[in-house]
């Protein structure tokens, strides 16, 4: 179970979060303008990289806020977490 | 003695002054307090206690800890009964009862021993291979071979204990209380950090407790007692014996299973298990390690046991477990096994060394005590069918391969044998950590680790005493050291440093007088009893890896999960493939180590405290009258008020007229609410519903859909303009917190410059709706500030007001077509209204309806179910309301996929309404839909049936679809095969009743 520092309360057990994938993907300004296969990559195609993965997390049962982190997906560490707003930190993968 | 005839007369670590009544496979039986199962049956001279998985051979115990692959025994009874323990670490109490496990009709006459004699039809793969063939055959086939094959028994009632969970937190976790783990206890503990000490058996001690060794000059199991002492008085300390490390997670999170009743008479203690979720800062490993058997010819037998086992046996339990022992070896251990027995009483007829020229302390130590030892010779087989009798001794070559010369036969009761120690390297490879083979003992150690834990002692494959109390010592000190704690630890404790020992001889299947797989059975995995030569046959066939290797032999896969037999199969596969072991590599560590409880993870959340149950304020007021119940997510709702005679279908018939010739009156209190202020509020509601809300004036209310950005139908409901900032939203019952949740997404990571602040209210208010031609008749008795004349408070529109005296926000809106009001007040106030409105509307026919005539009413109207109706799959324009979905706004959620092709074809599922031929039939929810039937299946599918129900209304039953092409095919007949029956229906609109909608303003 990992242990996960919500930006607003702290350290807490993986139990109270709930992740909701890849972060820093924004929603296209001009939806319209899209072709069904731009669409598609917005809404569907996610990173699934061996390495530091930018992931966006919700301290559900908690204070029930959105951040972001950055986790090694091989050793599952988390190497920062970070508000919603805030760039991601600089890590080498 | 007790009749317990190969009890010592003295020594071991059990209270001869208790004595312990049991029974074993029907027969009473007596052994000491501090006896596990296995010791006090040795005591007894009970050495068959199981057959084999799979050849039913007959197994004695073979092990004296949790690494046992034999002695699998059923203890207890009833509900309470309990497969597969290990009777070495089954504790024993008064009144335990126990059998064996896999024989029938008992363990003295099997009949499945037959498999033995035809074991060429069962090499490794034999399922895949034997019953494969026909292939629809093998469900038939696999339910004879569960119950010949079978280990345990579960039990069929409920489980009578109670089982607790908690989460700890600690600077350093110490999983293991033999020297190292004590020493690395001690050090942090005195340091200063918050310690936990965990170990699987019911005394600390480990290895001390079976050695004669001293430490501080003192027998070394009163110094780890001292040890105990000391830690437990510590004020941060948590001692936890009878406790297993059984899972290394994440982020040094390990769990721990703690038996703390199972050694009491059932029902002794509050909690019969407890399961500890522990998040340490640091951990420190001091596992042990465990023997490792040799695999020579027909090494089962009863009365073939390990050498350390034996050595445990007999100095920490004072049981002789054979009179007359052969040992055989390839290192100096069990040496110390035979010298102990010896001084015992046992006679050691000969001690067989794999080693040809060894020499060391130990060995002479067992020569100057007359022991023979047979240098460089290796058993070739052993006879005896239900005990080990006779050995057969032969000189080995200088290679190690095979035997030259004459067979010599030992008489012998006990033979004992040790292959070497394996470092329990089980929870560091779970944490992660990487392991090395250390040729010197050949065995696997921690390499590198990768979360923050140290491994010391035997664990680390450092096996002399004065080793792991440094190892130990220096690994708790610097545990608690990068946990932050300084305070002087004072010193290790001191052991005298032991004697040099000659180095140990890898032979990883000794040789007979026959090849591997002519003649004997070389077991490998005595648990899923496979041996050296499916190892062989599975390389033969082609299986490289150690992954495939074990599932193909079943190789590691019993509850033991191979402890006594991995090393050894992937070292055979090794140097089939003539490769190094570490190139074979080991299969994957996974939790848990030894078995664990299923009730341990329930934990108290069982039976009603499985799962919050939610209730309306008007809770005991359906039940007083009846109602039965419907679960809605975690709500409960009346489902039907039955009178006494009716049945369900009455019922329901008669609240569904009620509400359409009368007053109809429903608790729709379990309805999502949520209050939504800002000034940004339109701004959200424009993106999150499919359909335009700028235009909605205060005191008015809209429907509207929620589409996920798919485009597909989350959630619906009514929201209500309470202000120029303010709105009510509702939702569905079961979606309340899915769509707080998608608001609160979208605004705190797409648009958190939106101000608008979003808040549960559900439970803030009770909703009543009284539904019906009388319904504003009723309730002007009722309130006096509010007009209810139809143009002044019209359709999707709210007042506030009061109603019988209590202050009320009522709402015109209908889930039914009737004339229909919804009345909102604090849950304080709900059962007084409900009250007046069911006084006042006596004359009325007042009618309570549940979810049942709900899901009628609103069908008769083609009103769609957002999780009924739709699956996920379903848009807007598929339910025929394109009119919802704005054509102004520039963008909402899921509107650019409303324009893809697939979502803009006009041949999707689209929802229709179906008429069975005969009225009174209703055709079963979910039922298929085919345009063409034919005699069987596959036949084409259109689609299902997603609502069905008899309406009283319309006098007939009703149905609602989604079928493919479905608003094109209105007056076609479709089937819905049912396997017994097929019903044939007409495809028409999904409006059953008052087509025209005038029954809206009553």
């Amino acid at each position: 179970m990992l242990l996960i520092t919500c930006p607003y309360c702290g350290q807490r057990d993986e139990s109270e979060f709930a992740c909701g994938g890849e972060a820093h993907i924004a929603r296209p300004l001009q939806t319209d303008a899209l072709t069904d296969q731009q669409w598609g990559d917005y809404l569907f195609m996610r990173k699934n990289p061996k390495g530091v993965h930018f992931e966006r997390w919700n301290h559900a049962r908690g204070c029930r806020r959105w951040f972001n982190a950055a986790r090694h997906t091989v050793t599952h560490e988390i190497i920062a977490t970070y508000k919603m707003g805030e760039p991601p930190p600089a890590v080498s993968k | 003695m007790n009749g317990q005839p190969n009890r010592l007369p003295e020594g071991g670590r059990i209270d001869r002054s208790k004595p312990v009544a049991f029974t074993f496979n029907g027969k009473r039986l007596t052994g000491y307090q501090g006896d596990t199962l296995a010791s006090a049956l040795l005591a007894n001279d009970v050495t068959l206690v199981g057959r084999s998985f799979k050849y039913h051979r007959p197994r004695g115990i073979m092990t004296a800890g949790s690494e046992e692959p034999n002695a699998l025994v059923q203890v207890g009874t009833g509900a309470r009964t309990e497969p597969n323990l290990r009777a070495t670490q089954v504790e024993l109490f008064e009144g335990l009862t126990a059998s064996s496990q896999n024989c029938w009709p008992s363990v003295e006459f099997d009949i499945g021993e037959a498999n033995s004699v035809m074991s060429k039809l069962f090499p490794a793969g034999f399922y895949y291979k034997t019953f494969m063939w026909p292939p629809s055959f093998w469900m038939k086939y696999e339910y004879f071979i569960r119950r010949a094959a079978g280990l345990g028994v579960a039990p069929d009632e409920s489980d009578p204990d109670h089982y607790d969970k908690t989460f700890a937190h600690c600077d350093v976790l110490v999983v293991g209380g033999g020297p190292a783990g004590i020493a690395a206890a001690l050090a942090a503990g005195r340091s200063g950090a918050r310690v936990i000490l965990c170990d699987e058996q019911q005394e600390f001690g480990g290895s001390l407790l079976s050695g004669n060794d001293e430490i501080e000059d003192k027998p070394a199991a009163q110094w780890a007692a001292d040890a105990v002492a000391e830690l437990a008085a510590m004020a941060d300390v948590c001692v936890l014996p009878r406790t297993t490390a059984y899972g290394y997670y994440d982020h040094n999170s390990v769990w721990l299973a703690e038996r703390t009743g199972d050694h009491l008479p059932p029902g002794s203690t509050t909690y019969r298990q407890r399961l500890w979720k522990v998040r340490a800062k640091q951990v420190v490993l001091a596992t042990g390690a465990l023997e490792r058997p040799l695999v020579f010819a027909d090494n089962d037998r009863p009365g073939i046991m390990l050498a350390g086992a034996g050595r445990i046996y007999a100095n920490r339990y004072g049981v002789l477990p054979g009179r007359r022992v052969v040992v055989m070896t390839n290192n100096d251990s069990a040496y110390r096994a035979a010298v102990d027995l010896a001084q015992a009483g046992a006679t050691v007829a000969a001690i067989v060394d794999l080693r040809a020229n060894a020499d060391s302390a130990a060995i002479a130590a067992a020569r100057g005590r007359n022991i023979e030892v047979l240098a460089g010779h290796a058993i070739t087989g052993t006879k005896g069918r239900k005990r080990v009798s006779n050995v057969s001794v032969v000189r080995m070559n200088e290679a190690g391969d095979s035997v030259i010369g004459a067979v010599r036969e030992i008489e012998c009761d006990l033979l004992l044998h040790s292959g070497g120690w394996n470092p329990t390297v089980h929870l560091f490879s779970q944490s992660g950590g990487k392991l090395r083979f250390d040729d010197a003992i050949a065995a696997f150690v921690p390499d590198r680790s990768v979360q923050k834990e140290r491994s010391a002692g035997a664990a680390k494959g450092s096996f002399a005493l004065a080793d792991c109390l440094a190892e130990g010592f220096d690994a708790g000190r610097t545990a608690a050291r990068d946990a932050g704690f300084t305070d002087d630890s004072g010193n290790a404790p001191r052991a005298e440093a032991a004697a040099a020992e000659a180095p140990l001889r890898p032979i990883w299947v000794v040789p007979s007088v026959h090849p591997v797989g002519h003649g004997g059975k070389f077991f490998v995995d005595h648990q899923n009893d496979a041996t050296a030569a499916d190892v062989l046959l599975a390389e033969r066939e082609g299986y490289r890896s150690v992954e495939h290797l074990k599932r193909y032999t079943t190789m590691g896969m019993g509850t033991d999960q191979g402890k006594t037999s991995n090393v050894n199969a992937l070292a055979i596969m090794a140097q089939k493939l003539g490769r190094d072991i570490p190139q074979v590599g080991t299969t994957t560590f996974r939790p848990a180590y030894t078995p664990v409880t299923i009730g341990i993870f329930g934990g108290h959340e069982r039976g009603d405290l499985m799962d919050p149950l939610r209730r309306t304020a008007l809770h005991h007021w359906h039940e007083n009258a009846g109602a039965k119940w419907e679960n809605v997510g975690q709500w409960r709702r009346p489902w039907y008020y039955a009178r006494p005679g009716e049945t369900m279908h009455d019922a329901v018939n008669r609240e569904v007229k009620a509400t359409r010739t009368g007053v109809g009156i429903l608790d729709a209190s379990t309805l999502g609410k949520i209050d939504i202020q800002g000034p940004d509020s339109i701004d959200l509601l424009n993106w999150v519903y499919c359909n335009a809300w700028s235009n909605l004036e205060i005191g008015r209310c809209r429907y509207g859909f929620m589409l996920g950005e798919d485009g597909m139908i989350f959630d619906d409901g009514v929201t209500s303009r309470l202000g120029e900032h303010h709105f009510h939203m509702t939702t569905t019952s079961g979606g309340a917190a899915r769509v707080l949740g998608w608001l609160e997404n979208w605004l705190q990571t797409e648009w958190p410059d939106m101000r608008v602040f979003c808040t549960s209210v559900t439970e803030q208010w009770s909703t009543i709706a009284v539904n019906g031609p009388f319904a504003r008749k009723l309730l002007a008795e009722l309130t006096k500030d509010i007009d209810l004349d139809a143009k002044q408070f019209p359709f999707m529109s709210f007042r506030d007001g009061e109603v019988a005296g209590i202050p009320a926000r009522v709402y015109r809106i209908s889930f039914t077509g009737e004339l229909s009001y919804e009345i909102n007040v604090a849950p304080s106030y709900a059962l007084a209204l409900w009250q007046a409105l069911m006084s006042a509307g006596e004359k009325y026919g007042i009618t309570p309806y549940g979810t049942e005539a709900m899901h009628v009413l609103r069908c008769e109207k083609g009103f769609v179910i957002v999780g009924q109706e739709t699956d996920g799959t379903v848009t807007p324009q598929d339910l025929g309301m394109d009119w919802i979905v704005s054509k102004k706004k520039k963008d909402f959620l899921g509107k650019r996929a409303l324009a893809r092709a697939d979502t803009a074809r006009a041949d999707r599922k689209h929802l229709v309404g179906l008429q069975a031929e005969n009225p009174s039939e209703v055709i079963p929810e979910g039922g298929q839909v085919v345009a063409e039937l034919k005699d069987k299946p596959p036949m084409a599918m259109l689609g299902h049936v997603t609502s069905s129900y008899y309406s009283p209304n319309v006098g007939r039953s009703i149905a609602m679809a989604l079928l493919k092409n479905g608003r094109n095919r209105l007056g076609e007949t479709v089937h819905i095969p049912l396997g017994d029956r097929v019903i044939r229906a007409k495809v028409m609109e999904p409006r059953f009743f008052d087509l025209e909608g005038t029954r809206i303003d009553g």
